[in-house]
């Protein structure tokens, strides 16, 4: 007897779990919120801290097998209840659905900048997302476009939504300083005029090869590093942003005229977390991400056997981060349920 | 500029604003700084929208400036302040006005001390007892005059005889709007709009035809700054506060500068006066400065109050030139009259900042 | 006009603000050019905390290569007078930054301006 699996959320560590999974042999269904697989990643131009093709890594992920795998699309799930052994889980539009395990793979969203209400993201022109710069990326001349000139100066500002209590987040979302590092030198290379800054509390280059990056992107690409945290941006009258900082290692505010602002912003648990969190019974930590149960040693196991988390539902990871994630949740998932075929 | 983010962000802070019954209690030192303001107010509220006001004659001051100064303990401004509401209560309402944004500040600091501290409170209770054998209540709804005029906008807006446009082109004039800091700085949702995008006088000036100049410096602080200007020595501070937002707003070439806090107006009033003796510099066009006004009386010319009714002439920085772009009449001759018609002589023309006498 | 401007018995308070948008690059730019490895400090101190010159005067080589960066050449010249060129800080930095070369780099361009 075969048994179910559902996967909750098709993003790259719910289609790694499910490629593994369908390979031991379980059913299994994928349940994505949205119209397509892939997730974040689909959005993204190239990656730290190699500068790979995001697409390419995307569709080595989206290509692994998948034989016995069925996907369900557009289905947000709020509820999953433990039931006789079983799960129940149910979305949003109605759907229900039973399995033997569940895999929860629902990912982070991306912090809304409008709410540092400070930067002047969704008012001023060209304050824009780290997200949103990935896609001007992909376009040919799509940074040039947005702001309508060839840009002279821009400033990445770090920590946007991140090791920020005033905003409720006081965790540090990881990949952004690395992101900022990468995008800093993709833009140097677009515009090898224009000068770069980066606005940084601290700069976490905690992965391997990250501290390489930087140390490239200041010999090579002469970025420059100013260490504040944004204090506020503001618009001049032709349209450009203002931003103030203090130069911490001075000890002086600083001013500074910017053709384009962009915010690293953090992650944040997906909006689903809570409601799954109340209706399975297992625990949401302070950050609002999934807990499990013992983090060193049973990062993938709830408190409620036969749920499992993989991937950034259980706080800010980067890709290949993910990936053993969701490979380890695979294991997790097969112990679990050939021991409960045993009995 | 987006305006649309902007509006998102305002209805996020959105207060509750009482609708009618209100105790007034005045500012200690607006009087003194802008004499007609606190007057237009009654007069707009009582006459214009026929709103039941109680002018309190026995309220003092709620210690703000000696509190912000290291001079009053909190203790004895909580105590103070404790007796003003007693004073509400015993006039029978519950909905309170500060004229002040000080006050309304410290008020607004307190009740959310009282809150989380109830000890603090049963303390003051009895401090206050002990003084002067009083009760009170905290009031049910605590807003700021400005928050009320803001209410009543478009209700001011219907009975206008002028709006913020010039005369000549039908073009709405550039306004600048500057928030007093502690009127939503500490507390966001307790003002209108917020903080980084204050709505409570932007509201006001589309309500009344202007349009609101955004610039750079607009969250700087005025340079009030209590301790800064209260001392001679330290006043070099207080004006450079106001001499960078100058800098900042004069290439957008304002019309006006209107203002919710007893300070603001009075240091970029005076400021750019003092400015233009000290430096030759003044921030309008012509030797022109870029006068300013409290939201009450910018209500009142906008009602067709008389200029000097409202006080205009105690400005430093001369109100004719915006009151001829927008239309205002106004008699020269009484500028320096007393309200008997008595003629209280003329103050000397400035070195720099263009004067018009009678 | 000027025997007009009264006194009030204070003064404007000079801008501390860094005005980046007035800052002039042309030493960082000089220096960057000769001796390219200022770009990698990365303002750790260890120079600083080993200095010869720093132990009996004000002078740190991290501050003075960072106001460098940020085009403040006031005061520059005497500070880098400060420096003994024992090359102590460059036997630490961490970064590889030929700070020795540096200074001369810097020294020479100061006095070159004339700033
Ligand atoms: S990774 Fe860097 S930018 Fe992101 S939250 Fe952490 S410290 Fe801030
Ligand atoms: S060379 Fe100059 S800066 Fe370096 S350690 Fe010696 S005195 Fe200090
Ligand atoms: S030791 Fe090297 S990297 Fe560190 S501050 Fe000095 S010069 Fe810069």
């Amino acid at each position: 007897m075969n048994k179910q699996v559902a996967i909750i959320g098709a993003g790259i560590a719910g289609l790694e779990a499910a490629s593994i999974l369908d390979s031991m042999g379980f059913k299994v269904t994928l349940v994505e919120k949205a119209e397509h697989t892939g997730g974040h990643i689909q959005n993204w131009h190239q990656l730290f801290p190699d500068r790979r093709n995001a697409t390419e890594v995307a569709q080595g992920i989206i290509s692994k097998p998948l034989a016995n795998v069925s996907t369900e699309f557009n289905r947000e799930v709020t509820s999953i209840q433990p039931f006789a052994e079983k799960f129940i889980i149910s979305a949003k539009d109605g759907w229900v659905f039973n399995a033997d395990a569940v895999l929860i793979t629902t990912g982070f969203e991306l912090f809304d900048a409008k709410r540092k209400e400070e930067y002047g993201y969704g008012i001023y022109d060209h304050v824009i997302t780290s997200a949103e710069l990935e896609t001007l990326f992909k376009k040919e001349n799509g940074v040039t476009l947005r702001i309508g000139r060839t840009p002279s100066r821009i400033g990445l500002v770090h920590c946007v939504g991140s090791r920020d209590e005033k905003i409720g987040n006081i965790f540090c979302s990881k990949v952004c300083c690395v992101t900022a590092v990468k995008q800093a030198i993709e833009l140097k290379e677009l515009y090898p005029e224009c000068e770069i800054y980066c606005l940084y509390m601290d700069l976490r280059m905690s992965g391997r090869h990250y501290e390489e990056l930087y140390k490239q992107a200041q010999e090579e690409y002469s970025i420059q590093f100013i260490r504040g945290r944004l204090s506020e941006a503001a618009e001049d009258k032709s349209g450009k942003i203002i931003v103030k900082v203090e130069d911490t290692l001075l000890g002086r505010p600083l001013k500074m005229t910017m053709d384009m602002l962009v915010l690293m912003t953090g992650m944040v648990a997906s909006a689903q977390t809570a409601s799954i969190c109340s209706s399975a019974g297992i625990q949401k930590d302070s950050d609002g991400f999934f807990k499990a149960s013992d983090p060193h040693l049973y990062g993938n196991i709830t408190g409620i056997p036969g749920i499992f988390l993989a991937g950034t539902c259980s706080g800010p990871k980067t890709i290949s981060d993910t990936l053993s994630d969701a490979r380890s949740a695979a294991l997790a998932v097969q112990s679990y349920l050939s021991a409960e075929a045993n009995n | 500029m987006k305006i649309e983010g902007k509006k998102l962000i305002w209805k996020e802070y959105q207060k509750e604003i009482a609708t009618d019954d209100y105790f007034y209690a005045r500012s200690c030192i607006r009087q003194n700084f802008f004499p007609g303001s606190e007057k237009a107010f009654t007069r707009i509220l009582k006459d214009e929208l026929g709103k039941n006001l109680y002018d309190s004659q026995h309220h003092t001051s709620c210690t703000g400036i000696g509190y912000h100064t290291d001079v009053v303990p909190f203790e004895t401004t909580m105590t103070v302040v404790a007796r003003q509401f007693s004073l509400m209560q015993e006039a029978g309402y519950s909905n309170y006005i500060a004229s002040c944004i000080t006050s309304f500040g410290l008020y607004t600091e307190i009740i959310e001390t009282w809150k989380h501290f109830p000890e603090t409170l049963e303390k003051t209770r009895e401090y206050l007892f002990k003084a002067t054998g009083r009760e009170f209540s905290i009031p049910n709804n605590l807003a700021h005059a400005s928050d009320i005029i803001y209410k009543f906008r478009n209700e001011i807006a219907a009975k206008a005889k002028f709006r913020l446009v010039d005369k000549e082109t039908g073009c709405p004039l550039k306004v600048v709007e500057h928030i007093g800091c502690h009127y939503s700085k500490m507390f966001p949702h307790k003002g209108v709009g917020g903080a980084e995008f204050p709505y409570v006088l932007t509201g006001m000036i589309e309500a009344w035809g202007g349009e609101v100049v955004d610039y750079p410096e607009r969250r700087h602080c005025c340079g009030f700054g209590f301790r800064q200007y209260a001392i001679q020595a330290n006043r070099g501070f207080s004006i450079s506060c106001s001499r960078k937002k100058f800098e900042s707003m004069a290439p957008y070439e304002p019309d006006m500068i209107i203002t919710n806090c007893p300070g603001c107006p009075m240091f970029l009033d005076r400021w750019q006066y003092a400015l233009s003796e000290m430096e030759g510099q003044t921030y309008g066009k012509n030797g022109n400065g870029i006068p300013v006004f409290t939201y009450e009386e910018v209500a009142g010319l906008v009602l067709g109050y008389d200029p000097w009714d409202l006080g205009l002439q105690v400005h430093q920085v001369p109100a004719e030139p915006l009151l001829d772009k927008i239309g205002i009449p106004y008699n020269p001759e009484n500028k320096f009259k007393g309200a008997n018609g008595e003629d209280l002589g003329q103050p000397d023309a400035p070195n720099f900042l263009k004067f018009y006498k009678e | 006009m000027n025997e007009k401007k009264l006194a009030f018995g204070y003064t404007v308070s000079k801008d501390r603000q860094i005005d980046f948008d007035e800052a002039s690059l042309e030493l960082y730019n000089k220096v960057c050019a000769a001796e390219p490895s200022i770009r990698l400090c990365i303002s750790c101190g260890t120079c600083a905390a080993t200095c010869s010159a720093a132990k009996f005067s004000d002078f740190s080589l991290r501050k003075l290569i960072l106001q460098v960066r940020r085009g403040i050449t006031k005061g520059l010249q005497a500070e880098v007078s400060k420096c003994m060129l024992c090359g102590k800080c460059q036997l630490a930095c961490p970064r590889g930054v030929s700070t020795r070369a540096l200074i001369m780099q810097i020294n020479m361009n100061l006095q070159k301006t004339g700033k």
